[in-house]
């Protein structure tokens, strides 16, 4: 490469950092990209996108399956693992290309390698074959993501003990699986393998599965997959694993002191990720680690100027549009755009694309509550809607959740088909501020599964139609 | 990079000013702590100082306009080694805590000229245009505006396009400001425009009787004067309690002290007055009081505002804690404070709160008045002129004729936190104070 002078060297090349780059491009920077595996990241390549093609397999599978509730037969139907597989990695590297083609319109160049600091105002980069070169950069972004978190007893071996990225490309299908952890990952995978005809049993340590959700909808969901064949033990911990050649038996302490063996073929730990805050020229800088991720302020600064760090690298919710948004801020403030704010914990909404999927933005009920507001609460049954029920879908709810002296929306929280794609309508609602009144006089498109948003609001304040 | 000079908040309260006057020229050099201008705020004059060095590269707000908003660009500043002849305004902005790219800049200008214009424009101006068209706010904003009683257009938005959101107004009822901001009944209008008042237009009855007039624009100062005493004879229910007080013994004393003090030292009447009052004002604590709305204030020091008239008008620069100061301390803030006010160059904080107001207009020979309250003051004392005058004592002889030295003073009382009888006892207490002066120095 000839230049090697930038405005902003971004290291990391995941959905916090290629976008933190296009915007520098957009505001007139000269940036490039340092990554030392693919474009998009985890979140692209071994993430959201390629569980999504899986899952989207399973839900194909489900409906195959459930063909006589829609007056079609389908006999003798099966499914090769491999090709569903197949079909997850083409998604990704199509989105992988995706990105390198945005990169190069932007005109980013991407430089391949593990970028670290090296001295003020330098990046140096090492690649594959462990050459070096240097980099100035009046700025640097740092945007190295995030691994898997690593519990003593259950260090990943790629055969029997499994982390999110041996569990997206399986081999064969294992008879039964024991997915350690509840959140959004463990809980994903479980839904999955459920669905592929897998025993599944998640063991959770909390009280409840999807403990960043409101418990209503924990509880809703507890259900729902026990009601799909999951086993689903909670405030249990894995004490111990004894693998054998082609399956592990798992001891599990319960809460109540008791011990239960679990034997599997096969075990995911999804208990949580911790940033990849190693080998970064970290030491002698003024850039703090705290625990596992760097500490920054609202606008991604470091303690060491010129120092931005945005995304997982910098803690939870370990999410991509966190790090999307994290990263455009810290471009914009480096750029000296005006007006700029801090990104509100409370308006990023969280997903999971099990089924039934989960879906919530803003402050649980019982947030809420211990936050001080007095508060009105809303709730919509699936069952009460016809778009839902048409589809085959009557079970899920919509919850809302209302400051009772200002109306102002504190939170959403939703289980069942396509919530995912319902909840930007309260991040909207939340980012503009609307009170209940707004969205009580706000049309909703009959029939979708949207007017149950409608409707929740309309229960808060003892109005709801259809029920 | 060159650096965007942005119009300051000169007090929190503060929402526009006129830019009086330029002390430099584009071209000068400045470094940090130079005075660059001189703005008028609705209370004074005050110095802007220059916070980086570089050369004055533009001055895009000429002396002598009225109203800038707070934050808008006044003058732009180009750092070392930079062209002055090449900057804009409008790009620079919250200096990033990294060296900013100095190649970039001209593209960044190209890109950002635009939106980053809009922001400096609009961003943290008051919710309402200048010309007090549509106040850009959320519904949430509005329904907490109106719950807390606040004045929308008096609050700066720092949503998109100014646009005010929830945290402009838990930042106005956070700082305090809030007071200033509520609506009072209603008539005190959105803050920018004048009360116009109800009655005959001056201009139209001079025209149609050809009455000759001189026109004086009026200025900041002016301005509030209107708007806050209207808002006060609007809003707060006043009632008047007057008493006269010897001050034969207490000027005995004054000739006393004035003897003591060291030379240069002149304790005045008046510095005995506002001793006084602070001492009465902890005597009787329920006068030292401001209505809240849904409650009753008490204040525990007593914070004398003292008005001063000047050339522009009237200012009450403030003397804190006074029931703990003594009468040559208080006598030499009093002079400072009269001596800046009338040069115009107190800062905020020394004419902002307060808990009590005292206006004497003796020094005119005025007998007695009655005063305006200073909200949220919950009384005002309007101090006449010391005169020899005829009092009637009562000996064993009998009633008899004599000669003091007396003087008027009217207590204004806002009814909704001052009773008559709860103003009664402060006016006794005031004058037992004056007429046993000993009793204000133990």
């Amino acid at each position: 490469m000839t230049d090697t002078n930038f405005d902003v060297v971004v290291i990391g090349g995941g959905p916090g950092g290629y976008v933190a780059a296009i915007r520098a491009a957009q505001l007139g920077l000269k940036a490039c990209v340092v990554e030392r595996e693919h474009l998009g990241g985890i979140c692209l390549n071994w993430g959201c996108i390629p569980t999504k093609a899986l899952l989207r397999s399973a839900e194909v599978g489900h409906l195959i399956q459930h063909a006589a509730d829609f007056g079609w037969s389908a006999e003798n139907v099966s499914f090769d693992i491999a090709k569903i597989v197949q079909r997850s990695r083409k998604v990704a590297k199509q989105l992988s290309q995706g990105v390198s083609f945005l990169l190069k319109k932007n005109k980013i160049p991407v430089v391949s390698g593990s970028g670290k600091l090296a001295g003020q105002g330098k990046v140096s980069v090492t690649d594959k074959d462990g050459k070096s070169s240097t980099l100035n950069a009046r700025n640097i972004i740092l945007a190295t993501g995030a691994r898997a978190r690593v519990l003593p007893g259950l260090e990943p071996d790629g055969k029997l003990i499994w982390t999110y990225r041996e569990a997206m490309v399986p081999e064969s299908l294992p008879k039964s699986m024991i997915v350690v952890g509840s959140g959004a990952i463990g809980i994903e995978f479980a839904s999955f393998y459920n669905d592929l005809g897998v025993e599944v049993t998640v063991v959770e340590v909390v009280d409840r599965i999807l403990s960043a959700e409101d418990e209503e909808i924990s509880a809703l969901a507890h259900k729902s997959f026990e009601k799909a064949g999951i086993r689903i033990m909670t405030s249990a911990k894995v004490t111990s694993v004894k693998k054998a050649k082609d399956s592990l038996a798992a001891t599990i302490e319960l809460a109540d002191g008791q011990t239960e063996t679990l034997t599997a073929d096969r075990l995911i730990s999804a208990v949580g990720i911790v940033g990849n805050v190693e080998e970064l020229g970290l030491e002698g800088t003024r850039v703090r680690i705290e625990g596992s991720h760097v500490d920054v302020d609202g606008f991604g600064a470091t303690g060491e100027p010129g120092v931005w760090a945005i995304g997982d690298l910098t803690g939870a919710p370990w999410l991509a549009h966190k790090a999307s948004h994290e990263g455009i801020l810290a471009v914009e403030t480096i750029a000296g755009v005006k007006g700029l704010h801090p990104l509100d914990p409370a308006s990023i909404p969280g997903c999971t694309y099990a089924r039934p999927q989960v879906a919530s933005v803003g402050l649980s009920e019982a947030k809420a509550k211990a936050a001080g507001h007095k508060i009105r609460v809303g709730r919509f049954p699936f069952m009460g809607n016809g778009k839902a029920i048409a589809l085959g879908d009557p079970e899920g709810l919509v919850k809302t959740v209302f400051d009772a002296d200002s109306g102002e929306l504190l939170g959403a929280h939703m289980i069942g088909a396509e919530v995912t794609e319902l909840i930007q309508g309260f991040g909207i609602a939340k980012s503009l501020e609307t009170t209940e009144q707004d969205l009580m006089h706000t049309v909703f498109p009959h029939p979708t599964l949207s007017e149950m948003m409608h409707e929740s609001v309309l229960d808060a304040y003892d109005r709801a139609l259809h029920v | 990079m060159s650096l965007d000079i942005l119009m300051p908040a000169l007090s929190p309260t503060m929402e526009e000013g006129t830019l009086a006057k330029w002390l430099v020229a584009e071209g000068d050099s400045v470094v940090s702590g130079d005075v660059i201008a001189e703005i008028e705020t609705d209370k004074a004059t005050m110095e802007v100082e220059a916070v980086d060095e570089g050369v004055i590269a533009k001055l895009i707000v000429a002396a002598g306009t009225e109203g800038v908003k707070v934050n808008a660009v006044i003058a732009v500043l180009a750092e070392e080694g930079e062209d002055p002849a090449s900057v804009q305004p409008g790009k620079s902005g919250t200096p990033a805590p990294a060296p900013a790219p100095a190649e970039a800049v001209p593209e960044v200008v190209s890109k950002l000229d635009t939106p980053a214009a809009t922001s400096a424009t609009v961003h943290g101006s008051a919710g309402s245009g200048a010309n007090g068209d549509r106040v850009l706010a959320s519904p949430l904003a509005r329904r907490l505006a109106s719950q807390n009683g606040l004045n929308l257009a008096a609050i700066g938005g720092s949503g998109p396009n100014g646009r005010i959101v929830k945290r402009d107004i838990q930042a106005t009822l956070v700082g305090g400001g809030a007071k200033a901001m509520q609506v009072g009944a209603a008539s005190a209008s959105a803050g920018h425009s004048m009360p116009a008042g109800t009655g005959p237009d001056p201009r139209k009855i001079a025209g149609q009787l050809d009455m000759g007039y001189e026109e004086i624009p009026a200025n900041n100062m002016r301005k509030t004067i209107a708007r806050r005493l209207v808002e006060a004879k609007q809003t707060v229910p006043h009632f008047y309690l007057t008493v006269d007080i010897e001050l034969d013994a207490l000027l005995g004393l004054r000739g006393q002290i004035n003897k003591a003090v060291p030379e240069g030292v002149k304790i005045s009447v008046n510095d005995m007055i506002i001793l006084a009052s602070a001492k009465a004002l902890i005597d009787e604590p329920d006068t030292n009081a401001s209505w809240a709305g849904d409650a009753v204030l008490k204040y525990a020091s007593a914070d004398i505002a003292v008005a001063v008239a000047t050339d522009n008008g009237l200012i009450t620069p403030v003397l804190r804690d006074v029931q703990t100061k003594g009468l040559p301390e208080i006598s030499a803030e009093m002079v400072d404070l009269a001596t800046r006010a009338r040069e115009g160059r107190l800062k905020p904080h020394e004419y902002q709160g307060g808990t009590f107001t005292i206006s004497n207009l003796g020094m005119f020979g005025i007998r007695e008045f009655a005063a305006v309250i200073n909200p949220p003051h919950g009384a005002i004392l309007a101090v006449g002129k010391g005169e020899k005058r005829p009092v009637v004592r009562t000996t064993e002889q009998g009633d008899t004729l004599a000669i003091a030295t007396v003087m008027s003073v009217t207590l204004s009382c806002d009814h909704r936190v001052v009773d008559g009888a709860v103003g009664a006892r402060w006016l006794n207490a005031f004058q037992q104070r004056l007429e046993n002066p000993l009793s204000m120095l133990l």
